[in-house]
C-alpha cells in the first residue's frame, strides 16, 4: 500500500515538474513581445519615452536576463509563492488576480461536474432496466452530448435570459448590488449562477447517462451476471454487482473530465459574461501575459494532479481488485 | 447496505473532490461574495437605485487594475475625466478649448503661457486646489518614463506666480501640441503625490484616489467599477452643471454579444461597443438610439488607414501606392462590411470635424476615388505590367508582386474589410493576401517594420489635424516605430511643414489652413498612408431609464456619449450633465 502511494507520488512529482517547465516555456515561444504590446497600449508618440518605458519594463519583468537565468528566477519565485505581476492587469500581482477569480470558477465547475456525474449515472443505470425510460432518456442523452456546448449556452442565454427575462445574462451578481452577507445578495448570487451552471450540467449529463446505461447493459449480459441469475440470485443483487462494476470506468471518466473543466468553463464565462479563471486564461494568451498564464496553468496543473490523486485513492476504496493487486505486488 | 453502497461512491468522491479543488489553489480562496478592493467600507446603499444609476460598457475588457491618471491608457474607467480633471476640456463641436479647472489661459508673449485657475476648487479630501498642484502635475513629466516626458524638450520651466496663476515658459512654443496637452493631462494633488517615486508615479495603483472631479470611486469588482457622484463638486456652483446619474456602473463585458443582450434587457444604458447590425435595432422599436437615426448612425472618432511599408518594393513607389488607392472599393466595405455604420473617408483622411482644413482644390486635382480602370492605367504608366498573363501585375524587374495585408485576428470587421480590399485590388491586377496574426504578433511586426500592408486607426479626434500629420510624417524613422509613421515614410520637407504647423497659434485658422494645404498636397501626391473610412464613436443608448441622449436632431446635445478613456474631455462629461431621467 505504502509503496503504491510512494510510486504514485513520485510520478505526480515528476509530472508537476515537467508540466510547470512546459508551462514556463510555451508563452516564451509564442510570437509577440509582451512589453512591446504593453508600451503600444500606452500610445506614447515620442521615441525617447517609448525607449525608456521599454527598458524600464524589460528590467522590471526580468526579460533582459538570459533565458536560463529567467528560468531559475522563475523556480525561485515560485517556491517563495510569488507568481509575479500580471502584464495585462499591470501592476496587480498574479496571485491576487487568480484569488479573485477562483471562487467563481470552483463554485460553477465543481457542482456541475459532480452533480451531472451523479445524476447522469443514476439516470443511466435506471434507464438500463426500464424500456420506456430507455426509449426517452437515450435519445435526449444523445442530443445533449451531441450539442455543441457553445450553441446550447447561447441558446440558454438567449431563451431564458433575453427573451423570457427569467435569468440575467451577465455578471457574477447584480451590477446594482454591493457584496454583503445578506440573503438578498446570496439569492442574487445564486440567480446569476443558475444559468451557467445549468448549461454545464446539461451538456455533461447526457454523456454520463449514456455511458452508464451501456455499461450496465454490458455488465448484465456478462458471464457472472448470467451465472448469478442461473443460481437464482434475486435480480436486485445482480444489478447491484453490475452497478459496482459499471461505475469504475465512470470514475476514470470523471478524473479525465476534471482536467478539461477549466477549458469548458472558459466558453461558459464568455457566453454568460461570468467572472472566473477561463476568461483570464484567454486574455492572458491574447496579451502575451506570461505571468498570468503561468499562474493559471499552474493552478490547473495542481488541480488536475490532486484530483487524479484523489481518484486513485477512491479507486482503492471502491475497487477491491486494486487492493488485491497491491497485495500481489508486494508479495 | 445496498443504498449505502450506491450512495457512498459519489458522496466520497464529491467530498474528496471538493476539498481537493479548494486546496488546489495556492492562496486561500476568499468567498465569492466578499467585497473586493478597499472601497467596500464606504457607507452606501447596498442596492443602487435604478433610476439614479447609469450602466455603461465598452471601455474595460478586464478587471479594473488601477486608478492612476498618469496611466491614461489602462486606468479604470472615469479615473481621468470623472475623478481627476484637466485644466481645459475641448469642445469638438465649436472647435475650441473650454476652460475647466482653469478659468482661462493666454499667451502673454510668444513663449510664455499664463493660466488663471478658478478660485474655490477643493480636492475630495478638502484641501484647496492651487497653482502648485498644476506645476507639480506637469513637472511629473520630467521623469523619463512618464508618457508626456517629451513636453520637457520644449517646455523650460513652470512658475506658480500665486495661488491662482501658473506661468509656463517655453524654449520653443509648440502651440498645437500645447493645446493638446492642456486638455489631456490630469492634475493630481501635490500634497498626496509629492513623496512618490518614479516607479510609484508610473506604476502605482493609486488606491483611494483624491481628485477634483465630480465622482469618486465607490467600489470595484472583477467585472465592474462603481462611481458615486460627489455632491460637493465645485462645478455645481461654478459651472452650474451637474452630472445627472448619482451612480455610474461601468461593466467589463467579455464580448459584444453580451453587451447587446444586456442592452435589450434594459440592463445597460450606454454601450460603446461596435455592434454590427445595430442599424436594425435603431430602426426597429427597441428603445435604442444612436447619434444619427440614419447612416452613418455614429459620430466619427478616428480614421482607418491602409498603411503600406514604404521601405519595401513596390510600396516604395508613390505611383504604385496611388494605383493601390484607386483600386480599393471603400464604398463596398462601408455598405457590406459595416452596414453603413461608418462613412468613407475623404482622400485627405481628415475627420469630418476638421472639414474646414480640407483644401478642396488640392483634393480635386490630386485626390483619388475608387476606379479600377484608372488603377490599371496608373500601374501600366508606372511600368507595372502583367508579363505572365495571370491577370496580376509584376514588378518593374519582372518579379512577382504578392503582398500580404495584416489585421489582428478576431477583429471581424477588419478581417472582412481586408478580404474586400484583397478582392478589389485583384480586379486592378494587384495581388494582396489577407492575413490575420494575433494582435501581439501584429504589434511586433508593425514595430519592426516586418509587413507589407496593414490597417491602423490609432489616432483619435483631437484639437488639431496636427496630430494626424505627426502620425503620417514624423521623422526620424527609427529601427522601431511604435506609434507613428508605421509606413516609415521619409520626407524632410513634409516633416518640416508639420513642425511649422506646430508653431502656428491655434486661433490662426488661416495660417493653419495654409500649411495644411501644402501637407495635403504632399500626402495626396505621395500617399504614405491611404485613408479608408472613418470609424465611428460607437455609442448606442437605451432610452428606458435615461433620455436626452446626444442626437443630430432638434435641441439634443451634440457632444459624444462616450466613456472611452480620454474622451470625457472631448464632450463625454458634458453629455452626462445633459441626461434626464426617463420618468420625468
Amino acid at each position: 500500500m505504502r509503496r503504491y502511494f510512494r510510486r504514485k507520488l513520485l510520478v505526480y512529482g515528476l509530472t508537476f515538474f515537467v508540466a510547470v517547465t512546459v508551462n514556463w516555456m510555451i508563452p516564451r515561444f509564442m510570437p509577440g513581445d509582451p512589453v512591446a504590446s504593453m508600451v503600444a497600449r500606452a500610445n506614447v508618440a515620442q521615441p525617447q519615452a517609448v525607449a525608456a518605458m521599454r527598458a524600464y519594463y524589460n528590467d522590471l519583468f526580468g526579460f533582459d536576463e538570459p533565458l536560463v537565468q529567467q528560468y531559475l528566477n522563475f523556480w525561485g519565485a515560485l517556491l517563495r509563492g510569488d507568481f509575479g505581476l500580471s502584464i495585462w492587469l499591470f501592476p496587480t500581482p498574479v496571485g491576487t488576480v487568480i484569488a479573485d477569480a477562483v471562487p467563481y470558477t470552483l463554485a460553477l465547475v465543481v457542482p456541475s461536474v459532480l452533480l451531472s456525474w451523479v445524476v447522469g449515472n443514476w439516470f443511466g443505470a435506471y434507464a438500463a432496466r426500464r424500456r420506456a425510460l430507455d426509449n426517452t432518456v437515450l435519445p435526449v442523452g444523445y442530443i445533449l452530448t451531441a450539442t455543441p456546448y457553445m450553441w446550447l449556452a447561447v441558446l440558454l442565454a438567449w431563451g431564458l435570459g433575453v427573451v423570457a427575462g427569467v435569468f440575467p445574462v451577465a455578471g457574477g451578481y447584480s451590477f446594482s448590488l454591493q457584496p454583503t452577507w445578506s440573503w438578498a445578495f446570496l439569492l442574487d448570487l445564486l440567480h446569476h449562477w443558475a444559468l451557467p451552471f445549468l448549461s454545464l450540467f446539461l451538456v455533461a449529463l447526457g454523456g454520463w447517462a449514456i455511458g452508464m446505461r451501456n455499461m450496465i447493459i454490458y455488465e448484465l449480459e456478462s458471464d457472472y451476471a448470467n451465472y448469478l441469475s442461473a443460481l437464482g440470485a434475486p435480480s436486485r443483487l445482480i444489478r447491484r454487482y453490475a452497478f459496482r462494476n459499471a461505475v469504475l470506468p465512470q470514475i476514470t471518466g470523471l478524473a479525465l473530465q476534471l482536467g478539461t473543466i477549466v477549458a469548458g468553463a472558459l466558453v461558459t464565462e464568455i457566453v454568460f459574461a461570468y467572472p472566473g479563471l477561463g476568461s483570464l486564461i484567454l486574455a492572458a494568451i491574447q496579451n502575451s501575459d506570461f505571468f498570468l498564464l503561468q499562474g493559471t496553468f499552474l493552478f490547473i496543473v495542481l488541480g488536475v494532479l490532486i484530483a487524479n490523486f484523489i481518484i486513485d485513492v477512491v479507486y482503492v476504496v471502491v475497487d477491491p481488485r486494486t487492493r488485491a493487486g497491491m497485495a500481489g505486488a508486494q508479495a | 447496505m445496498r443504498i449505502r453502497a450506491r450512495l457512498m461512491i459519489p458522496l466520497v468522491a464529491a467530498s474528496l473532490l471538493a476539498s481537493a479543488c479548494t486546496s488546489g489553489g495556492s492562496t486561500p480562496s476568499p468567498a465569492a461574495s466578499q467585497p473586493q478592493g478597499g472601497q467596500g467600507a464606504v457607507a452606501d446603499p447596498g442596492q443602487l437605485p435604478r433610476n439614479e444609476t447609469l450602466y455603461t460598457t465598452g471601455t474595460q475588457w478586464g478587471p479594473p487594475v488601477n486608478f492612476n491618471p498618469i496611466r491614461e491608457w489602462d486606468s479604470a474607467v472615469g479615473t481621468k475625466g470623472l475623478v481627476y480633471e484637466t485644466l481645459f476640456h475641448y469642445d469638438t463641436v465649436n472647435a475650441q478649448l473650454k476652460p475647466w479647472l482653469a478659468a482661462g489661459g493666454s499667451w502673454t508673449d510668444d513663449t510664455t503661457y499664463e493660466i488663471k485657475l478658478r478660485p474655490g476648487i477643493t480636492w475630495s479630501d478638502g484641501q484647496p486646489f492651487t497653482a502648485e498642484d498644476v506645476k507639480f502635475s506637469y513637472e511629473l513629466g520630467k521623469m523619463e518614463t512618464i508618457p508626456y516626458h517629451d513636453l520637457w524638450n520644449w517646455l523650460e520651466s513652470i512658475e506658480a506666480v500665486d495661488d491662482q496663476t501658473v506661468r509656463f515658459s517655453f524654449s520653443q512654443a509648440n502651440y498645437q501640441q500645447w493645446d493638446f496637452n492642456l486638455y489631456s493631462r490630469s492634475i493630481v494633488p501635490q500634497h498626496v503625490w509629492k513623496d512618490r517615486s518614479e516607479k510609484e508615479v508610473l506604476d502605482g495603483v493609486n488606491e483611494n484616489p483624491v481628485g477634483t472631479g465630480a465622482y469618486k470611486i465607490l467600489r470595484k469588482g472583477q467585472d465592474r467599477v462603481v462611481l458615486q457622484r460627489r455632491d460637493d463638486w465645485w462645478g455645481k456652483t461654478v459651472l452650474n452643471m451637474e452630472p445627472k446619474p448619482r451612480y455610474i456602473v461601468d461593466i467589463a463585458t467579455p464580448s459584444n454579444e453580451v453587451a447587446m443582450g444586456m442592452l435589450l434587457q434594459r440592463q445597460l444604458d450606454l454601450s460603446n461597443n461596435f455592434l454590427p447590425g445595430v442599424a436594425n435595432l435603431v430602426q426597429g422599436n427597441f428603445g435604442l438610439t444612436t447619434y444619427y437615426n440614419e447612416p452613418p448612425y455614429m459620430l466619427s472618432a478616428n480614421t482607418a488607414w491602409l498603411v503600406p511599408n514604404t521601405t519595401r518594393k513596390p510600396m516604395d513607389d508613390a505611383a504604385f501606392r496611388k494605383a493601390l488607392a484607386h483600386s480599393i472599393n471603400v464604398k463596398q466595405i462601408v455598405e457590406s462590411v459595416y452596414g453603413n455604420l461608418v462613412r468613407a473617408a475623404s482622400p485627405t483622411g481628415l475627420l469630418p470635424q476638421w472639414e474646414k482644413f480640407v483644401d478642396q482644390d488640392v483634393v480635386s486635382s490630386a485626390g483619388f476615388t475608387f476606379d479600377t480602370a484608372k488603377a490599371k492605367q496608373l500601374l501600366a504608366d508606372a511600368g507595372y505590367r502583367d508579363r505572365d498573363g495571370d491577370g496580376l501585375v509584376e514588378n518593374k524587374d519582372g518579379s512577382k508582386i504578392d503582398l500580404t495585408l495584416i489585421v489582428p485576428s478576431g477583429w471581424t470587421d477588419w478581417m472582412e474589410s481586408a478580404r474586400s480590399i484583397s478582392a478589389s485590388a485583384k480586379d486592378a491586377g494587384i495581388s494582396i493576401t489577407p492575413e490575420f496574426p494575433d494582435f501581439n504578433a501584429l504589434v511586433e511586426q508593425r514595430t519592426e517594420g516586418d509587413f507589407d500592408l496593414l490597417i491602423n486607426n490609432e489616432r483619435q479626434l483631437s484639437n488639431s489635424p496636427y496630430t494626424y500629420y505627426e502620425y503620417m510624417f514624423q521623422m526620424p524613422v527609427l529601427e522601431q516605430q511604435n506609434t507613428v509613421n508605421f509606413a516609415r515614410y521619409e520626407n524632410e520637407r513634409a516633416w518640416d511643414l508639420v513642425r511649422d504647423l506646430d508653431q502656428v497659434k491655434t486661433d490662426d485658422v488661416a495660417g493653419m489652413q495654409e500649411i495644411i494645404s501644402q501637407l495635403q498636397r504632399i500626402h495626396l501626391d505621395d500617399l504614405p498612408v491611404i485613408p479608408l473610412w472613418y470609424n465611428g464613436l460607437w455609442a448606442q443608448h437605451s432610452t428606458s431609464v435615461w433620455k436626452n441622449w446626444p442626437s443630430s436632431q432638434g435641441s439634443a446635445p451634440k457632444t459624444g456619449a462616450v466613456m472611452w478613456r480620454n474622451w470625457f474631455e472631448l464632450g463625454g462629461f458634458e453629455t452626462l450633465t445633459q441626461l434626464q431621467p426617463a420618468g420625468s
